[in-house]
């Protein structure tokens, strides 16, 4: 069995939710039932075939072609399968996703892999504001899982994220893991102003000499036998982050403003 | 049958069914991982009076272990879960958590048909007084403890099977050093099976027990039947040349395990043979009916 794949026909003048075009949703459907599936597009909705060309058949691997950053909600939900998506993704990308692997080769917007609890998300690309950060109302970011990304993201990443790592290659935007409840994030470029605002819990693991806010306190220069394992359980992942086996770090501890236990661990 | 003039008696050692543990201890050489391991496996000879049997099952290189430090693995049984679940606790806390840049991990994740969970660091994390925290990697839980040397690092839980506890032989010699050395000979072999511990001092009980005695309140005590200086006044299972009987008693993960070792231990006191002063190998069992696990010296050394 082929891949599912969908290709764009044409550039998109409105947003477009693809929530309903998962693997889990479109098991065992037919290509005709795919086709006939409605689209939520402003007050519109658009069947799948009018925005899309369909080839392949098989539901647990989903291609989509020429994408753009008008399509939104791609993966939200998912829990099994595989979805790659060539050209852009909108906002919400692995929203609330349980499960499964989406590939994006390009880059997306805000809120990707909010609400996320497990599965496995990578971005080749750059990623919008708000990665993994909680949906305005909600109370967790992203509650599980893995994100990898080999572009910069920007502001707000990480924002009351409760589980779950992010690995960033690029840069970093301000505010970088603010309210973090727990979890871990990686960023092997710069980081903006005000990382770890408002911290509770949870690592930032940075090569770079941040700018630290005055309620994130020196605890000195350790070595931690936990970052040999850490770094141990990345050494098959597809990202740069595969390649550091090092455990000397310079510990800063907050933010001490809202309990404090969080840590930002800069490599020496 | 006779191997190399050493008699192997026609019976068996009786075995009993027991919970047993691994624990992956790591330090920053090896020099401490063993500090901790022979720390935690200490006193634990017996599970009449020590809750638990332990023994260092084997070295680790550094590629072996979770976090790319030297380590040994322990073994550890006990006759129920609950003993073995407090006895576990109880002796990472004194005995890992105490000692100098060691770590522990689960030894035993799949490969085995029931495995249960059981708590190893999870509930040393207190100690961290709010500052410990927890870390998630490839779905297994791992906690940090702040410790004056730095961090005690630790993974939540290990993973507790079905196993098997109480295989023996008895070395019969001409003379108390010819009894010793066989059984040197044979902890060296056995050393070298996995899965099993030989968990009396240096690997060799020389107190072999019956059921019961003179004395109401003791429920075992000294095996006079295989007791040299009783001779002539008991009824002995020792012929006159006999002057030294030891015992090396076998726990495992499972019962082929003990098979294994049994027959590298025997096969090590054999090839010392009679002219060493090894006159018979023999076995300790309580006629059959106590323990279901049966280990026939004959088949394991056909």
């Amino acid at each position: 069995m082929s891949a599912l794949t969908f290709t764009l026909k044409a550039p998109l003048q409105q947003r477009v939710d693809l929530s309903a075009l998962t693997p889990d949703n479109l098991a065992g459907k037919s290509v005709a039932d795919i086709a006939a599936i409605l689209l939520v597009s402003g007050r519109e909705k658009l069947r799948v075939d009018s925005v899309f060309d369909i080839a392949g058949s098989d539901a647990a691997d989903i291609v989509f072609n020429n994408a753009s950053g008008k399509l939104d909600f791609i993966g939200s939900h998912m829990k099994t399968g595989k979805i790659t998506i060539n050209g852009g993704a909108g906002s919400y990308l692995g929203l609330q996703m349980r499960g499964g692997h989406i590939v994006l080769n390009g880059n997306a917007d805000a809120f990707a892999a909010s609400g996320m609890a497990n599965g496995l998300i990578e971005i080749k690309g750059n990623v919008g504001d708000f990665l993994a950060a909680a949906l305005p109302g909600d109370r967790k970011g992203m509650k599980g899982g893995m994100v990898l990304i080999s572009g910069n993201v920007g502001e707000r990443a990480g924002d009351q994220m409760r589980r779950g790592i992010i690995l960033i290659e690029g840069n970093a935007g301000a505010y970088l893991a603010s309210r973090m409840l727990a979890g871990t994030i990686g960023v092997l470029g710069s980081v903006g102003e005000y990382v770890g605002y408002g911290m509770r819990r949870g690592t930032l693991l940075l090569m770079q000499e941040p700018r630290l806010h005055a309620t994130v306190q020196d605890c000195g220069t350790h070595t931690l036998p936990f970052l040999s394992l850490m770094f141990k359980s990345f050494r098959d992942l597809p990202s740069k982050f595969a390649q550091i086996n090092q455990n000397r770090v310079q510990r800063y501890a907050g933010d001490i403003a809202n309990d404090g236990k969080g840590e930002i661990l800069v490599f020496k | 049958m006779i191997i190399n003039g050493v008699t192997i008696d026609d019976t068996f050692a009786e075995a009993f069914g027991m919970r047993g543990t691994r624990v992956i201890i790591t330090a920053q050489n090896l020099r401490w991982a063993y500090n901790a391991a022979r720390a935690m496996t200490g006193f634990a000879t017996s599970v009449i009076a020590c809750g638990v049997e332990a023994g260092i099952e084997r070295e680790l290189t550094p590629e072996e272990t979770p976090d790319g430090r030297p380590g040994v693995s322990i073994l550890m049984f006990a006759m129920g879960s609950a003993v073995l679940m407090k006895q576990l606790e109880t002796r990472m806390g004194q005995c890992v958590l105490t000692c100098p840049t060691a770590a522990a991990f689960s030894g035993i994740n799949d490969g085995y048909e029931e495995i249960t969970k059981i708590n190893l660091g999870k509930n040393l994390r207190f100690f961290g007084d709010g500052f410990q925290t927890s870390k998630l990697f490839n779905g297994k839980r791992y906690w940090r403890v702040p410790v004056m040397d730095g961090e005690f690092l630790t993974e939540e839980s290990t993973g507790m099977i079905r196993s098997v506890g109480g295989g023996n032989f008895l070395i019969l010699a001409e003379s108390q050093p010819q009894a010793l050395a066989a059984c040197e000979a044979a902890i060296d072999a056995m050393s070298k099976v996995p899965n099993v511990i030989m968990p009396f001092p240096g690997g060799v009980v020389r107190s072999g027990s019956k059921v019961g005695s003179k004395y109401k309140s003791l429920i075992a005590s000294t095996n006079d039947a295989f007791c040299p200086t009783l001779k002539g006044i008991t009824k002995t299972e020792l012929s006159p040349e006999i002057e030294s009987v030891m015992e090396i008693v076998i726990d495992g993960l499972t019962d082929p395990d003990i098979r294994i070792a049994m027959r590298a231990g025997i096969t090590a006191v054999c090839e010392l043979g009679a002219k060493n002063g090894i006159k018979r190998i023999s076995a300790g069992n309580y006629g059959g009916k106590l323990g279901p696990y049966h280990f026939k010296l004959r088949e394991i050394m056909a």
